[in-house]
């Protein structure tokens, strides 16, 4: 029984059953851990690894530059705002910025499908989520770390922005939007 | 040895230390108390989650979440452990434990830690999650809290290590080896040192930060945090195969079909469970692809090969323990006759198919690189873990209340009837809310969210694809039956400690 020690000896031959799962176990476990890497290099969508240390301050500071720069603006020649919020078209192809703080993701990021962009993602304050909905692609905003997301967005439409990350009281407030062109 | 410490057992025949007994009953009677708190945090979080009822305001609704994942995960599973050990150690070894004294430091180091926690966070102290990610702070004495709890449940683990050198010793069993069922709580009891340290190692910097004494990076916070949160998540496995062998011996006479097998799986969990835990980050800047690669994959998978022997060796022990007690016709007689009507057979029966189908094949997929891209932080890993650690953990803990009741508290089990549906209310209750939450989660519903109908009046709400609420209700109503298993639990639990009739 379990509950009573073992005989003397019981380091013991496999029996054949056990031999036969144990190999398709193990077989399966190296299939399922080759798959890791090798669809790292086969796959299209991969979490990125490429980071950099940021302060909050710079972070602000480089996407108010950012903002400022690409604000789009109507026939007036008055820039555009939606809920207060201003919406950018950067260039295809450009570095872009969307700051989460407590609690909004700002500004709203007007991009042309199927062009790439490095977007950088950092908090200025607790750590957020970053979630698109529809396309529930899923990463984290964490303060003092500029997160560098290669993006190449392939259905155009206006996508949701949501923090799945608890970051304070009004966590469940903070919300954006994502423009696809 | 004193003989006067001891009893014998009429139904195992093993030798029971009177002090250990009672240190055993205080753990397990104090698990239960903190599951019913839990529990009515769980149903506070559910119903607010439930659109249809939505009944707890914002900062209610991350208080008792913050206090169910405490209570739960925390307090509920490691006092239940910390009497495992002590059966595991001083009960099936015939063994005096080591130092009741030190037994009863840690028990009420622990409770002091969980009531200190508890307070912190129902008075709105510390609405930082079960997670508490910095920057978010909370009081400092909710960390002094989770510290005077750990602190407590490492003296009892060293407990269990002493008792088993104490016995080894005194010649209390006559073999070489341990049984099968110490064994695996020995490698609970290993992994539980090495993720309570890391734990001192994120919430001691953690207090004094909180303290305005040091600074604290967000991004290391959760390298560490993790190796304590997932590794923590490991005991919680090894105690509960533990329990499945024991649970098999006791009912139907089970023999582990290889003990080499089944011990090599236990030292692979202890050697390869810890760096696994970085699956948790596999969305986050900082660590390399490579890093994420080698932790995730290579080394995980061999924990993962461990879970597979035993996935085999517990059935099959089960198996030929019931065929050879006549059952062999065809090729399901023996599951057939299995003792159902036996609610601590039919609970880890449960708690098998809950922790391999639900739990354990979405957590090695949800693990993956690519496929954690779709699953992060949403609901679908809230309904991986519930099927893990409440289908799997929470469920062979139930079950083998229906021994502990008789054995240790000598009291036959009240209510039978009760006690007969009970796992099946629950197991079938989990298995909705985990499927439930995987399937809403799917399509990106968020964990831990107030409110995802009107997002708190966000001028930017969005409405979700309309089959979201189905599975929603789903989860819904698998709450409201693992309720009724919980309480269930609670009242046969408590009712045999009070009124069960007292057995020889």
């Amino acid at each position: 029984m379990s509950l009573t020690a073992p005989e003397r000896v019981w380091w013991k031959p496999i029996d054949r059953e056990e031999k036969i799962w144990l190999i398709l176990a193990l077989v399966w476990m190296i299939f399922t851990f080759s798959m890791m890497p090798l669809w790292h290099v086969m796959g299209k969508q991969n979490p990125s690894s490429e980071s950099y240390k940021v302060t909050p301050e710079r972070f602000s500071a480089l996407a108010d530059e950012f903002i400022s720069k690409y604000q789009v603006r109507d026939e007036n020649n008055a820039p555009v705002s939606i809920n207060g919020f201003a919406v950018v078209h950067p260039p295809a192809g450009s570095d872009i910025f969307l700051v989460a703080k407590a609690w909004n993701f700002d500004p709203i990021l007007e991009l042309e499908k199927n062009k790439t962009y490095r977007l950088h993602l950092s908090s200025l304050d607790f750590q957020h989520g970053f979630s698109i909905y529809p396309m529930n692609i899923n990463f984290m905003a964490i303060p003092g770390q500029d997160y560098v997301l290669t993006i190449k967005p392939t259905t155009s439409g206006e996508f949701s922005i949501l923090c799945n990350e608890y970051c304070g009281l009004g966590h469940h407030t903070m919300v954006g939007k994502l423009i696809v062109k | 040895m004193n003989e006067q410490e001891f009893r014998t057992c009429s139904v195992t025949g093993l030798k029971v230390h009177l002090p250990a007994e009672k240190l055993i009953k205080a753990n397990t009677i104090t698990a239960v108390i903190f599951i019913a708190i839990g529990g009515l945090a769980a149903l506070g979080a559910a119903f607010t989650r439930w659109p249809a009822f939505h009944i707890l305001p914002a900062e209610w609704f991350y208080r008792v979440l913050t206090a169910h994942g405490l209570d739960m995960l925390i307090v509920w599973v490691i006092f239940f452990e910390v009497a495992a050990l002590y059966i595991g150690s001083a009960v099936l070894l015939n063994s005096r434990l080591a130092a009741p004294t030190v037994g009863w430091i840690s028990y009420f180091l622990m409770l002091g830690g969980a009531v200190l926690t508890n307070i912190m966070v129902l008075s709105g102290k510390a609405d930082v999650l079960f997670t508490s990610y910095p920057p978010l702070m909370a009081h400092p004495f909710y960390y002094t809290g989770i510290i005077l709890f750990a602190v407590g449940a490492l003296i009892g683990v060293f407990l269990f290590f002493a008792t088993l050198y104490k016995a080894r010793k005194e010649k209390t069993y006559t073999a070489q080896s341990f049984p099968l069922v110490t064994f695996g709580l020995f490698a609970a009891a290993a992994i539980a040192t090495t993720t309570l340290l890391h734990g001192a190692g994120i919430y001691i910097p953690t207090l004094l930060w909180s303290l305005g004494l040091t600074g604290m990076d967000p991004s290391a916070y959760r390298l560490v945090w993790w190796a304590l949160g997932h590794a923590s998540q490991q005991i919680n496995v090894c105690a509960m195969i533990s329990i499945w062998y024991l649970i098999g011996a006791l009912s139907v006479g089970m023999k582990p079909i290889n003990e080499k097998l089944c011990r090599t799986a236990f030292v692979l969990y202890i050697l390869f469970i810890n760096v696994a835990s970085e699956h948790h980050l596999l969305v986050d800047p900082v660590f390399s692809n490579a890093h994420k690669i080698w932790n995730t994959g290579y080394i995980m998978h061999l924990a993962v090969l461990a879970s597979m022997i035993h996935a085999l060796a517990v059935p099959a022990g089960m198996e030929v323990a019931l065929r050879k007690q006549g059952y062999t016709k065809g090729l399901f007689e023996w599951f057939k006759m299995a003792p159902w009507g036996n609610p601590a057979f039919s609970g880890a029966i449960l708690s098998i198919f809950m922790f391999g189908f639900l739990g354990g094949i979405t957590g090695v997929t949800f693990g993956t690189e690519q496929i954690n891209i779709t699953a992060h932080n949403t609901w679908r890993i809230t309904g991986h873990f519930h099927g893990t650690v409440v289908g799997g953990t929470t469920m062979a803990f139930m079950a083998v209340t229906y021994y502990i009741l008789p054995l240790i508290f000598r009291r036959e089990v009240w209510a039978m009837k009760l006690a007969k549906i009970q796992p099946w209310l629950f197991g079938v209750g989990i298995t909705l809310v985990s499927g439930g939450m995987m399937l809403a989660g799917a399509y990106g519903v968020p964990r831990r969210h107030w409110d995802i109908v009107n997002f708190g009046g966000s001028p930017f709400a969005f409405s979700w694809d309309p089959t979201v609420y189905m599975w929603i209700g789903v989860f819904g109503i698998g709450a409201i039956l693992a309720a009724l298993g919980g309480i269930a639990y609670v009242v046969v639990t408590l009712g045999t400690v009070m009124y069960g009739k007292k057995l020889a």
